[in-house]
């Protein structure tokens, strides 16, 4: 059976003027579309928790109603410890080990990851070490840490720099392994030395992947700095929540993960404004 | 000299026994049944891959690298997804450590050569085929390359802009006086601007024959002489088309 393929029309004059006018609009609404269901469904999780919280504390009574507080309840509390100004501390405390680990994992992953992608001796050397230090859960090694550290600052930011090496080792050793060769050899032609081609080849091409790590780890350094604060410290979101497990303050616990999460969410958000700007050439 | 490649069905060989000559400042075409090893040949003299036996030499020194001298533009339009057209022609007179006004500068006048003045700002994914071939082939002429190693550069241009391209090359060759070896599957084309056509031989290449034209520049392609040397190399080459096909 033949098909017939037709294009038709289109005779009349093009208002170019009317046609941008037009692709902007579509995408506003697309952008208004995104951000406000995006909102709803934030809300709508919100909601649910708060109609669950007070429907159980006033009428149902299916638990204790201390286990899941209202989140007006969670608002009053991080009031209070605004005002006590402790949060602030605790936030902070968290950031700057988070800060600190992160950074120290990012140095030393981008270094080990570019090394072991481009020189043989030293891949062979180091990946099998990696990979059987990888699967084991980082946390695993904590006490371990505590012990050769100590219970102060040391051990909770080596604690984040070992757990957040491993993503940003693989993404940068994967994004420079597997650099087009064909635009190395264009390099070469040109006249690029060795590192003319690391300077202008390879660490762009490896960019996007980079980038990729070093977000991956920064959630994940979030993730075990809890871990690490539930251990011994005075201070920080992981002992906010420990401490409050300690009097049963549900509250506290949840204002410490709602911290958490907006902290995460907020980096996020800076890590994708980060890549636009430094790969503007992807799509 | 040759070349083998050692894949997983074996070894192959892609060259086998080639002695080539190719005159200073002449404009030689590679003619040849596809996979005959035309892009073999090319990276072996741009310094990518080196012979398994025998050796390549240009002005008398072996080749052992990459360089400079040998501006390479490739079968695959191969630009830098992260730089802007401007930018890509601009790498070797950056890599050469030019000022950056005489860097600007150079690139601008490359890519209003091959047609794309309008476009510099553009990056790679914004370009169609064509143009990212001619952003290529500006880059490499920018670097004023004393070799130019041209693997079908014109393959995805349509007919009228690959005939104004020829026109443009030669113009350069005849201003710069480069040692230009240029791949490419047609005829006229090979005609049109070769002192030496190399014709080879199905796979492993080989050097079937050497056809010199000596017409005078510009050619005209519909001449009587002009018609007669393609049809005496369109049957060269057909035999080795034929011949590949068999195997
Ligand atoms: N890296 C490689 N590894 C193994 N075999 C290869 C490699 N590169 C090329 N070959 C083989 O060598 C032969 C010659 O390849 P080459 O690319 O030089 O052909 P070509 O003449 O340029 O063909 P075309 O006109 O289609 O571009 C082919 O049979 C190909 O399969
Ligand atoms: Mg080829």
């Amino acid at each position: 059976m033949a098909a017939r393929v037709e294009a038709r029309g289109g005779a009349a004059p093009l208002d170019l003027a009317a046609i941008e006018a037009a692709s902007a609009r579509q995408e506003r609404r697309r952008r208004w579309q995104r951000v406000s269901t995006r909102t709803l469904s934030l809300l709508a999780l919100f909601g649910a928790w708060w109609a669950v919280a007070a429907a159980n504390a006033t009428y149902f009574k299916w638990f204790n109603p201390v286990l899941l507080p209202a989140p007006p309840a969670i608002g009053k509390e991080a009031w209070r410890l605004l005002v006590l100004g402790t949060l602030q501390w605790d936030v902070l405390a968290s950031l700057a080990r988070v800060a600190q680990g992160f950074v120290l994992a990012a140095i030393l992953g981008v270094v080990a990851g570019t090394l072991v992608a481009r020189v043989r001796t030293i891949e062979n050397v180091v990946e099998p070490v990696l990979d059987v230090l990888r699967p084991i859960p980082p946390l695993a090694f904590l006490p371990l840490l505590v012990l050769y550290l100590g219970i102060g600052e040391a051990s909770k930011i080596g604690f984040i720099a070992y757990s957040a090496f491993f993503p940003i080792f693989t993404t940068t050793r994967e994004g420079i392994k597997y650099v087009d060769p064909l635009l190395v050899r264009a390099a070469e032609s040109l006249g690029a030395t060795q590192r003319d081609i690391l300077r202008y080849v390879i660490i762009p091409a490896a960019m996007p992947s980079i980038l990729t790590g070093l977000r991956l780890s920064f959630a994940l350094s979030f993730f075990v700095i809890v871990a690490a604060e539930f251990i011994a410290a005075e201070r920080g979101l992981g002992f906010l929540i420990n401490d409050a497990r300690e009097f049963f303050r549900v509250d506290r616990m949840l204002l410490g993960a709602a911290a958490i999460g907006l902290l995460g969410y907020g980096f996020n958000q800076l890590f994708g404004r980060l890549e636009r700007a430094l790969v503007p050439w992807k799509d | 000299m040759s070349k083998v490649y050692v894949t997983r069905q074996g070894p192959m060989i892609a060259v086998h026994d080639l002695s080539l000559e190719m005159r200073h400042e002449h404009f030689v075409c590679l003619l040849g049944p596809s996979g005959c090893g035309k892009s073999t040949l090319l990276s072996m003299i741009a310094g990518f891959v080196t012979p398994t036996s025998g050796r390549i030499l240009v002005d008398g020194r072996p080749v052992t690298r990459p360089g400079r001298d040998r501006g390479v533009v490739f079968q695959e339009y191969v630009l830098f997804p992260w730089r802007t057209a401007r930018q890509n022609v601009e790498l070797g007179p950056l890599l050469q450590r030019l000022p950056s006004a005489e860097q600007q500068q150079i690139a601008e006048r490359y890519l209003a050569l091959v047609g794309l003045a309008e476009h510099a700002h553009k990056y790679p994914r914004e370009l169609s085929g064509g143009m990212k071939q001619r952003v290529a082939i500006a880059r490499a002429l920018a670097n004023a390359p004393q070799v130019l190693l041209m693997d079908e550069p014109f393959g995805a241009l349509d007919a009228q802009t690959r005939e104004v391209m020829q026109e443009e090359l030669l113009k350069i060759w005849l201003a710069e006086r480069k040692t230009i070896v240029f791949v490419t599957h047609s005829i006229s084309e090979s005609l049109y601007l070769a002192d030496d056509i190399v014709v080879m031989t199905a796979r492993p290449g080989r050097i079937k024959e050497i056809v010199r034209v000596d017409l005078p520049r510009p050619r005209e392609r519909g001449s009587p002489e002009f018609v007669a040397i393609a049809r005496s190399v369109e049957r060269l080459v057909k035999e080795e088309v034929l011949k590949a096909g068999l195997v």
